[in-house]
């Protein structure tokens, strides 16, 4: 690792003048991917600025509409959020399978989306779920914040304070972990909004990272369940093929996935 | 026996420290002046070096030196060895390329050093190490053996054209063939034993000291054969003096055969720390770990075996390929040939086996041995092919095998193993037993009728262990004498110290050794302390792999014990004024039988001690030592039967059943046994489900760290279920055969039978991923 300074600021404005201050700094939250990277000296920020301890930015609330988690919230936390599990039960579910227990008391959600790696858990959820992401400066629709691999639609100085997640009717997950990292080989979220508007999202499929499986959409808005997937066909165009899944096998996934996750939704 | 002697489930002594963090590893050690190593590594696979500047980097802050590979040649420090000769067919010698410590001219893998930084911090060593300007002329690169069998491949070597190392073959061709021209059936197999990375929880490690005034090297390494260490150090490297270099093994987190061998890193730690006049210290990292420590396996192979019409063999012929990767390790050559071709006989009755080995050269991370080494190859291969057969003639897997068992012993094979004892027919009928195995269609039926695929599968494999005697293996080609020594000093007080020349890095020594003598003596195993892996305390060893602490090192204590109990008895017999033959030795007293006279170990110890009243012409002390070179290899064997249940969705594999039974003859200590059957199982179920070390076309690494090399974790592997049949081994005087890799080498077919048996064809390899799972249900598919 290269040298860096650490700073803790004790609030978001603070956090946000520091990085004005610092050009080559970056924002830190649970560090999974950061650090890591650091180590393996592929990153050098010449700051880094943790937000994982500022106060405002940790909190699950839900009202009559709406879960809204605070960014910097750990995966621990949710999966222990009465909350959150009567608000929406597949959310909790999400993360209780992301990682392990030493990743779950570390990581944040806010970190998850901000990174946006192609197989990561929570874009599927932000996406299916057409959740808002906040920021200190704005609100951004899940639709248009991710924006390819690690890309999303955040400045370079902007910092997610919030999600908040509109409460389905009914919503559903089912991952097939990657043998090795653990992430998603595969992983689908299904939902059907109070209004009856059906959304799907894959994660770790595509070479584009999370996308909506709009086949899925259209036969699941015809007949929720799980057989009405039967007969559809899922292209395996633009899918990862590696060492751990052809891209078939891929496309394979996103329908069984979606099947289980459709069996599992409340 | 008291309750804390052999057979007893002893808690292990060792593990206080190690689970309250109080371990001692090579990279606590520290040291006053302390530098730190950072090795500058190659990044392509095969490449010619045409200069090196590390002007720059010598001039960063904390920097001592920059040490390049062209300054080990002119230091005339000996290129890295192979321990083991091997022959071709033709009797021309294995084809070695020179393997410098650095690289001076040609890398020839990714990793592979060409340089390295000394500085104060390690942080500071990485710095300087991106200053360093290495130019690369690359060269093409082979990275599988197909290609690098190749006409017009590329060539690593000038010493060994065509890539190939050696073209061995063991049996009788001509009557094997033979033999199957007479056969009914004959059934072939081509299979595929897949790389893998050992992945020892601590990385491999070294601190090196220089005492300018005494010309005294000392190192703390982490080997699983110290003494070995220091032999190859000095008599081959030019390193230092063997009189003059002490090697130290503290505590070694896992080995699982790569650390017995002495690699670049801890030689060229060794030879900085005269060089720049400072303490080194060398700590790998996760990532150095993928790319330079020995991979294991790695194996092609076709297979055929003949069949009478009553379905006996009637005879195997096996043409495997092995992978060396770009050098020949310290005892690669051994590996594919004598550790693995010498065990194709399996658990049966073969008449004639032909099988050739043709060793290759690629530009991957040198292979060698690795927890089994050589005999999961071959059971893998044997058990596949029972399998298979069973299969295609329509026969009982079990009952295949049992027609075909050895029940006669000793027995000779056809490929110079002679088995000495087993009961191959007690084994598998325990299994059959456990796994309910009549039970087993209408589990199938059941899982069925919820959608799953249920298979069963059977490994009935044999090992061999104990890696001896030192003549047998001197006349296979073995460069050094494979026995183990042992030395036991009972002190002033009674408390004892056994120093014994096998090492422990994870297999409880501390405590199995200590039952032995505690055992004998009717004294606390707390009474009793392992001396282990200082070549400055203890009388030159050979180590610890091949499962042979138990039955050669313990051996070695069981002699020198004999030694100190008939000297002890002799002094009790003085001090109690009776006949030495009288002398019984029961609960730490030494007894007259029939009598209520005894004499307190400690008595007797400090007796000899104080040398007041001994026997006329006894030398004091209480010590002595032995060495030990077994008559034979041991043969652990057993009978593994796998069941799994396939989700036709996503392809992933469940194992909802294992059972393992093993006969390890006498079990010292049966909760370590079952902890060391327990870690081979998950590394062999590893093999067969997640783990590959996967090259692309470049010859560079896929699956370089825990993100893409998938490591068993707990909800991989079943709650196992262990149990164990016994026949003693007569070749040792406690009648034990070693369980270290048993595990690692049986499990793997049985994992694989079952799977291919779920899918209803063979055309799956390991590692059988989920993936892998559901494209060869997608081939079964289409074929129905």
């Amino acid at each position: 690792m290269y040298e860096t300074t650490y700073h803790r600021p004790a609030s978001i404005d603070e956090a946000a003048a520091l990085f004005a201050k610092h050009p080559d700094a970056k924002y830190l939250a649970g560090g999974h991917t950061l650090i890591p990277v650091m180590k393996q000296r592929l990153a050098a920020p010449s700051d880094v600025i943790d937000l994982a301890r500022i106060k405002d930015m940790i909190g699950i609330e839900a009202t009559a509409d709406a879960l809204i988690i605070k960014a910097a919230t750990t995966y621990y936390d949710i999966t222990q959020s009465a909350a959150a599990k009567k608000a929406i039960p597949a959310i909790v579910h999400l993360t209780s399978v992301l990682g392990d227990p030493a990743v779950r008391y570390r990581g944040t959600i806010g970190g998850s989306i901000a990174n946006n790696d192609p197989a990561a858990d929570y874009p599927a959820a932000v996406l299916a779920l057409n959740a808002t992401i906040k920021t200190n400066k704005r609100e951004i629709k899940g639709d248009d914040f991710f924006q390819g691999l690690f890309s999303t639609a955040l400045e370079d100085n902007e910092i997610i304070t919030s999600v908040s997640f509109p409460i389905p009717a009914k919503a559903g997950y089912a991952k097939m972990r990657h043998p090795a990292s653990r992430f998603a080989l595969t992983a689908v979220f299904v939902a059907q909004s109070k209004s009856g508007e059906v959304r799907v999202a894959a994660t770790g499929a595509s070479q584009s990272g999370v996308m909506r499986v709009p086949a899925i959409e259209a036969a699941l808005k015809a007949n929720w369940s799980a057989g009405a997937l039967d007969g559809v066909n899922i292209s395996a165009d633009g899918l990862m093929g590696d060492i751990h899944g052809s891209a078939e096998y891929r496309a394979n996934l996103i329908k069984v996935m979606a099947q289980r996750a459709v069996e599992a939704a409340s | 026996m008291g309750v804390e002697g052999i057979g007893a489930r002893v808690a292990r002594k060792e593990d206080k420290r190690f689970i309250t963090g109080r371990g001692r590893y090579v990279d606590d050690v520290k040291v006053i002046g302390l530098t730190h190593a950072h090795f500058i590594r190659s990044p392509h696979a095969h490449a010619k070096v045409k200069g090196i500047d590390a002007s720059a980097a010598k001039d960063m802050p904390g920097v001592v030196d920059v040490l390049t590979a062209q300054q080990l040649v002119d230091d005339k420090i000996g290129n890295l060895i192979c321990g083991w000769a091997v022959s071709s067919k033709d009797g021309t010698p294995m084809k070695m390329g020179a393997w410098p410590a650095m690289a001076p001219d040609t890398v020839r893998f990714v990793g592979q050093a060409v340089a390295v930084v000394i500085a104060e911090t390690k942080n500071q060593a990485k710095d300087a190490a991106e200053a360093v300007v290495v130019e690369y002329e690359e060269l093409p690169a082979v990275s599988s053996m197909t290609t690098a069998l190749a006409k017009s491949a590329p060539q690593l070597h000038p010493e060994a054209p065509g890539n190939v190392v050696y073209d061995w073959a063991i049996g009788d061709e001509k009557q094997t063939n033979d033999a199957f021209s007479k056969a009914a059936n004959v059934v072939s197999l081509d299979l595929t034993n897949n790389r893998l990375v050992p992945n020892a929880m601590e990385p491999r490690a070294a601190v090196a000291e220089y005492d300018e005034a005494e010309e005294h090297f000392t190192l703390h390494t982490t080997s699983q054969n110290p003494h070995v260490a220091r032999l190859v150090l000095s008599a081959f490297y030019n390193v230092a003096q063997e009189h003059k270099l002490r090697v130290i093994a503290p505590d070694v987190g896992g080995g699982f055969g790569s650390k017995i061998f002495i690699y670049p890193e801890e030689m060229v730690a060794l030879w900085a720390s005269k060089k720049v006049r400072r303490p080194v210290k060398w700590t790998g990292d996760r990532t150095e770990a993928f790319l330079t420590d020995a991979h294991g396996r790695d194996h092609m192979s076709h297979a055929e075996m003949a069949f009478d019409a009553n379905n006996r063999i009637l005879g195997l012929r096996v043409k495997t390929h092995a992978n060396f990767g770009a050098y020949m390790s310290l005892f690669s050559s051994s590996v594919p040939t004598y550790l693995y071709a010498t065990l194709l006989s399996g658990q049966y009755n073969i008449p004639t086996i032909y099988a050739e080995v043709m060793g290759v050269y690629t530009n991957t991370t040198p292979v060698d041995a690795y927890r089994g080494a050589g005999r999961p190859e071959a059971s893998y291969l044997v058990e596949r092919l029972m399998e298979t057969s069973a299969r295609q003639l329509k026969v009982d897997p079990a009952e295949l095998r049992r027609i075909n068992f050895v029940t006669q012993f000793p027995h000779q094979t056809p490929v110079i193993m002679a088995y000495d004892i087993g009961d191959f027919g007690a084994s598998l009928d325990a299994a059959l037993k456990a796994i309910d195995y009549s039970g087993f269609p209408a589990r199938k039926a059941k899982a069925k009728a919820a959608g799953k695929l249920r298979g069963l599968g059977f490994s009935c494999y044999i090992e061999a262990c104990g890696i001896a005697p030192s003549k047998a293996v001197g006349s296979l080609g073995a460069g050094v004498g494979l026995w183990e020594s042992a030395e036991v000093r009972v002190n002033p007080v009674g408390t004892i110290e056994v120093l014994t020349g096998s090492h422990s890095h994870g297999q409880g020594h501390e405590t199995t050794f200590a039952q032995l003598v505690a055992g004998r003596l009717g004294i606390s195993v707390d009474q009793v302390q392992i001396v282990h892996g200082d070549t400055d305390k203890v009388q030159f060893g050979m180590g610890t792999y091949g499962s042979r602490s138990a039955a050669v090192g313990m051996s070695a204590i069981f002699k020198a014990m004999e030694k100190v109990e008939a000297k002890a008895k002799k002094i009790a017999a003085h001090l109690l004024e009776a006949s030495e033959g009288d002398i019984v030795i029961e609960n730490g007293e030494f007894k007259v039988a029939g009598t209520d006279k005894a004499i307190a170990l400690p008595m007797v110890a400090l007796a000899a001690y104080t040398a007041h009243n001994l026997p006329d012409g006894m030398e004091p002390g209480l010590k002595e030592g032995a060495f030990y070179d077994p008559t034979n290899f041991t043969f652990p064997a057993g009978a593994y039967i796998c069941e799994v249940e396939i989700d036709p969705g996503t392809g992933k594999t469940d194992i909802v059943d294992f059972v393992a039974v093993d006969d390890f003859g006498r079990l010292i200590n049966p909760m370590i046994v079952e902890g060391q059957v327990h870690g081979g199982l998950a590394q062999g179920i590893g093999q067969a489900m997640l783990e590959s070390a996967v090259y692309d076309d470049n010859g560079q690494p896929v699956t370089a760290s825990f993100m893409d090399y998938a490591m068993p974790r707990a909800d991989d592997v079943p709650s196992f279920r262990v149990s164990h049949t016994t026949t003693l081994c007569p070749g040792n005087p406690l009648g034990v055969k070693g369980c270290g890799e048993a595990g690692a080498i049986g499990s793997s077919p049985a994992v694989i039978n079952a799977i291919t048996d779920a899918l209803g064809h063979n055309k799956i390899e390991m590692p059988a991923t989920p993936g892998r799972v559901w494209e060869a249900l997608q081939l079964r598919q289409a074929a129905e």
